[in-house]
């Protein structure tokens, strides 16, 4: 068992950027997720392992500097909060055009526009429908725990080379500020240079005498040679569908009822359900872990055993969209939400499925 | 056994921190933690609180309605947090700065005169430990052995010579603690 500890959620993210093997961070810092590099910036990893961190003056800089080294194979991360992370939608959607891996964390604060600071789940049209422009996918995931946090970093850096795609990771300003027990999983060391090369042919490393340039760009003026890497694009989409979809299931066995949540929102139906299976409300919870690939079919299965579904959100309703996509229109599917920074409580949540969906 | 406790008092009493201490105590101890703050414009001199819940068991939502205890440490929080305590739970508060007190009938309620306490001893900084010593009387979630870890954890290592002064404000705390009105 690795090692144990009381962490902040931001803090769990850059300690497993660390253990991940890690070659850079390039941050600039905003609340509620200013912890991520202020933990890095604090355990000095360069000492500990090479890693570079570095604080840009921007985050278009940011988002900038991680192409440039995600260019050359190396694994690099990035993170913010909301406003920032809009400021680095056309860095993600070259990154996404040019192949380029990274792990990027969304620590998500309540908008539009700056918002406020407190926690929200109002990002989830930009991670998961794009965002930047132009028909690409990110890889996203949902953690729901501080170990999430942890763990979906290093899973996140599996992803992105796996497929040579960015990767989201999208909490928020709750998970990334509170702190739970964390099993940290060992230190895997950094790539060697020799590793990098053998494992990322397409990188631009260096061009040997023997081979062609390497470029990186997401640029082709042909319109054939464009339409070529859209179709390529799909067909790793398709591929990640296949392969990567990751829930979990509450509860579902005996469930005449379904909360559907992502996130800290499935924190609070797990406690939503235990009040509602204490009235004698036979209510479950699906927790969609990746958000795309999104759960399709395992939803849809769940959608012809039970009588309705409550997709609660930290939002005006977006994740629901894909949840009726999923299932169709056969039962009767609603939305309860709260905007801009507040949290649902789990009593809110129990009587919204008593109301809209019960007696609805 | 799940424990869910709210406390809260104004920024610079500890709140959080006292939090961190329980929590780090209950991991060292084995148990399931959550520590969830108030955090941003409402810690930048105005009143601070945070949620932990210490259990046996995974814990489901870190944000709450209702608390088993309420750990009270200012005017603004009692009127906010005296009425989201389960029936049957505790409330425990400093009455130093207290104008209106507690109303509920349905509770068990204890005041612990920490405020004076620390200012008699001269340590203020330790104020909290002895709020915690108080809470831990009543409920002894945590033993002292993984109290005293947990404190090790929490406090970066250039503050470990102040951890015999913690530890002392605890015992003090235990001896405090005053019933005000106590449930059958």
């Amino acid at each position: 068992m690795g090692e144990l500890r009381l962490m902040k959620g931001n803090e769990a993210v850059a300690e497993a950027a660390i253990r991940a093997g890690c070659d850079g961070y390039f941050g600039y810092p905003i609340t509620p997720q200013s912890e991520v590099m202020e933990y890095l910036m604090a355990e000095k990893p360069h000492e500990r392992t090479g890693m570079v961190v570095l604080q840009a003056e921007s985050e278009t800089a940011s988002i900038n500097m991680l192409y440039g080294a995600a260019g050359t194979g190396k694994m690099v991360m990035t993170s913010s909060s909301s406003p920032g992370i809009s400021l680095m939608q056309e860095g993600i959607s070259y990154m996404a055009g040019a192949e380029l891996p990274a792990v990027i964390v969304n620590v998500v604060r309540g908008g539009p526009g700056l918002g406020t600071i407190q926690p929200s789940q109002a990002d989830y049209f930009q991670a998961v429908k794009g965002g930047g422009h132009g028909d690409y996918k990110m890889i996203v995931l949902a953690p729901a725990s501080v170990q999430e946090m942890c763990d979906h970093v290093k899973l996140g850096f599996d992803l992105a080379f796996k497929y040579r795609t960015p990767v989201m990771i999208l909490s928020d300003g709750a998970i990334g500020q509170m702190m739970e027990k964390v099993v940290l999983f060992d230190p895997i060391p950094r790539r060697t240079e020799e590793e990098l090369i053998r494992q990322n042919p397409w990188a631009a490393t260096g061009k040997p005498k023997d081979r062609k340039h390497i470029i990186i760009t997401s640029l082709d003026l042909d319109p054939a040679g464009q339409e070529r890497v859209n179709l390529k694009l799909q067909a790793k989409y398709r591929e990640i569908e296949k392969n990567e979809i990751l829930y979990e299931t509450l509860g579902c066995e005996d469930a005449e009822y379904l909360f559907v949540a992502f996130g800290l929102s499935a924190r609070i139906c797990q406690k939503s359900m235990d009040l509602a299976r204490a009235k004698g409300i036979k209510v479950g919870l699906f927790r969609p872990v990746t958000l795309f690939p999104f759960p399709v079919k395992a939803i849809n299965d769940l959608g012809k055993k039970v009588k309705g579904m409550l997709v609660v959100e930290m939002n005006a309703g977006q994740m629901i969209e894909d949840v009726k996509l999923s299932v169709g229109c056969s039962i009767k599917i609603e939305h309860y939400g709260r905007f801009g920074g507040i949290i649902p409580t789990p009593d809110e949540v129990v009587h919204a499925l008593e109301t809209q969906i019960i007696g609805g | 056994m799940t424990e869910e406790i709210i406390i809260a008092g104004f920024g610079g009493q500890g709140v959080l921190s006292m939090g961190k201490i329980l929590a780090y105590s209950g991991v060292m101890q084995n148990k399931e933690v959550s520590w969830m703050p108030s955090y941003g414009p409402e810690m930048r001199g105005g009143t601070a609180n945070v949620t932990v819940i210490v259990s046996d068991e995974r814990i489901s939502s870190p944000i709450l309605n209702s608390f088993d205890t309420a750990i009270i440490l200012n005017q603004q929080s009692l009127d906010k947090f005296e009425k989201a305590v389960k029936p049957g739970g505790l409330l425990i508060y400093d009455p130093n700065g207290i104008t209106r007190i507690p109303v509920r009938k349905d509770i068990n309620i204890y005041t612990i005169a920490a405020a004076d306490e620390a200012g008699k001893l001269g340590l203020s900084k330790i104020f909290n430990m002895i709020v915690l010593g108080g809470f831990l009387k009543l409920k002894p979630l945590v033993q002292p052995e993984f109290i005293h870890k947990g404190l090790e954890k929490s406090l970066p290592a250039r503050h470990h010579k102040l951890i015999p002064d913690n530890e002392k404000a605890i015992e003090i705390g235990k001896g405090l603690i005053q019933a005000v009105q106590v449930m059958n």
